[in-house]
């Protein structure tokens, strides 16, 4: 029988000629990562557990986003302790304030996880780097303590979904509204332990930026992992960027699949997730009547150059709302300084918005735009849980960087279309 | 292994947001952070919890981040044990690596009420209801995973294999 593109990576790297799902199996891990959160806690695991050298120093990523520029003192420690480890095991790779950018966002654009590659990091949204054709999934500090000592780590190999992408994506529809558009339709378990592997001439035709989104947020739907095939665009954005070799997996002809879902590019519209869950997925259209206080662009979900030139095609000489706050985050340092060069840093200023250095920072609650009581937030980060911005009866409403824009222009949520259609 | 106590319930895919609220999470302190556990959909858990209870969840427990903060604090907090219809992957990772004991079992997740005194008995994997008089019995773990927790967790196994 055959297998799974996933399947295929897992085999691979547990020196298997075959593997099925529910086997549970050892592999050998190409990349062991984390962030300012968590590894610290899987430092103190490595050294009470008494090792004193990671496995291979070059296969180690460590980057300070979550609280950078740390935000507090305590946040200043554990950056720190971080800092210190890195030094001291030499870590190749390892970002921190000046070089770092969100941890997602910046391995890819770096370099440092390529096709084929199998990837562990103390990060739910690790499963980002499968829009690349690697096995990557999120795991807690202790399984990356014991990757980093060891170079290996467990998994149970998953089943698939089948996602069927067919058609291409309408203007001011984006890779963000395909996957809230998956997750309501499958449900936050839909895909629980599963892979979610994408397929089809709409997979194709999808950018770069549109399948790390997709990818990014498939633990949104429960999925172990997100994956799209490796075609010419996954080799453009890969040359140049890694000297390493890759290698391209692809799904057997044969391979079996829990589901098959079809999805038509073509149909999607806007889409925004209500709070207080992923899967409570609206058309944009819907919410004319909810007023907002806040709109953020940025985050490992949608911080990257194509949703910065999508806010910025609908910011461009327009004001946000007066009560509306625009806080506009660009992922990485190499985002950032291409907003300033081509001119959005100022564009967005102008349209009242504030523009920060790269962090996580409110997605999680963490800082940078906290909410109070009552209010509410069009967000493309990629959580509205309760209270995962600020006050537990803070509403945080999920949608694209062009949703959020112009949302922030109506003060109210906002179907894109609609603004570039009247003008304003 | 056995544990006894009060049952503290909650509903479908209870977060690791509000297990643990990343406000927080500029800390590693178990005892620190687990002043917290919860405090977002149930603020009087932690003035509650007494050593021994047991938390009950429904479809997808523990969805969300990847913070290990999440089991940590539920097992500082002084639960003996989490029983949910499911659990997200990272977060059974998690409960095994850092050994909080976790069952899966719908049976009992349903029918188990807030304030119920519960026994469950790890070896066997039975659950009993004391304050019904019903029992239940929990998917035994994998006998991969068995190994793991009968080292007393992820790092003492991968020790003993270098």
């Amino acid at each position: 029988m055959g297998m799974t593109m996933t399947q295929k990576i897992l085999a691979s790297h547990a020196g298997l000629s075959e593997v099925k799902a529910g086997q549970l199996i050892s592999a050998k891990l190409d990349l062991v990562h984390g962030n300012d959160i968590t590894t610290p806690v899987a430092i103190n695991e490595f050294e009470k557990a008494g090792f004193t050298e990671v496995f291979d120093k070059d296969k180690i990523s460590i980057v300070l986003d979550h609280f950078v520029p740390n935000k507090d003192i305590k946040s200043a420690q554990q950056s720190k302790q971080c800092r210190l480890f890195s030094a001291k095991q030499n870590v190749s790779h390892f970002y921190d304030v000046g070089t770092m950018g969100i941890e997602h966002a910046l391995l890819p654009e770096k370099g440092v996880v390529k096709a084929g590659d199998c990837v562990i990091g103390a990060d739910s949204h690790t499963c980002t780097y499968g829009a690349l054709g690697a096995f990557s999934t999120g795991v807690g500090s202790t399984d990356m303590a014991a990757g980093m000592a060891s170079g290996t780590a467990w998994f149970k190999v998953p089943s698939a979904i089948r996602v069927v992408l067919t058609g291409s994506l309408p203007k001011y529809v984006s890779g963000k509204d395909v996957i809230l558009h998956l997750i309501g339709k499958i449900g936050v378990d839909g895909a629980l332990y599963k892979s979610l592997e994408f397929t089809g001439e709409g997979a194709h035709s999808l950018s770069m930026d549109d399948r790390f989104c997709i990818c990014n947020m498939a633990i949104e739907a429960g999925a172990k992992n997100g994956i799209f095939p490796v075609d010419e665009k996954t080799i453009a954005y890969m040359e140049g960027r890694t000297e390493a070799p890759w290698t391209v997996f692809e799904a057997d002809e044969d391979a079996e699949y829990d589901e098959e879902i079809v999805i038509s590019l073509s149909e999607l519209v806007p889409t925004v997730s209500w709070p207080h869950l992923p899967e409570n997925t609206h058309p944009a259209s819907e919410g004319s009547d909810i007023r907002i206080d806040q709109i953020v662009i940025g985050s490992c979900t949608n911080g990257r150059m194509e949703d910065m030139e999508a806010a910025y095609e609908i910011l461009k000489g327009k004001k946000i709302a007066p009560w509306v706050r625009g806080i506009i985050i660009p992922a990485t340092m190499d985002v950032y300084r291409e907003c300033i060069t081509r001119g959005y840093a100022t564009a967005f200023i102008d349209s009242g918005c504030i523009i920060s250095t790269p962090t996580c920072g409110p997605c999680l609650g963490g800082y940078m735009g906290i909410l109070a009581d009552g209010e509410r937030c069009v967000s493309t980060t990629n959580r509205n849980f309760v209270g995962r911005m600020g006050h537990i009866s803070s509403e945080v409403y999920l949608a694209s960087p062009a949703t959020a824009a112009a949302s922030a222009l109506k003060g109210y949520i906002t179907d894109p279309r609609t603004v570039m259609e009247e003008g304003r | 292994m056995k544990a006894e106590g009060t049952v503290f319930k909650y509903g479908d895919n209870v977060d690791t947001d509000v297990i643990i609220p990343a406000r927080y999470l500029n800390s590693q302190n178990a005892k620190e952070l687990a002043m917290h556990a919860m405090e977002d959909i149930d603020a009087d858990y932690v003035k509650n919890v007494k050593p021994g209870d047991v938390m009950v969840g429904g479809w997808n427990f523990g969805c969300g981040s990847s913070r290990e903060h999440a089991p940590l604090v539920i097992k500082t907090s002084g639960a003996s044990v989490v029983i949910a219809k499911s659990f997200a992957r990272i977060f059974y990772r998690n409960a095994i690596n850092i050994g909080l004991p976790i069952m899966e079992c719908e049976a009992a997740a349903d029918a188990i009420s807030a304030g119920d005194r519960v026994s469950v008995d790890f070896d066997t994997g039975t659950i009993t209801d004391i304050t019904t008089g019903e029992t239940f019995k929990a998917a035994p773990y994998p006998e991969f995973l068995q190994k793991i927790i009968a080292a007393g967790g992820l790092m003492n196994s991968i020790k003993g294999e270098k």
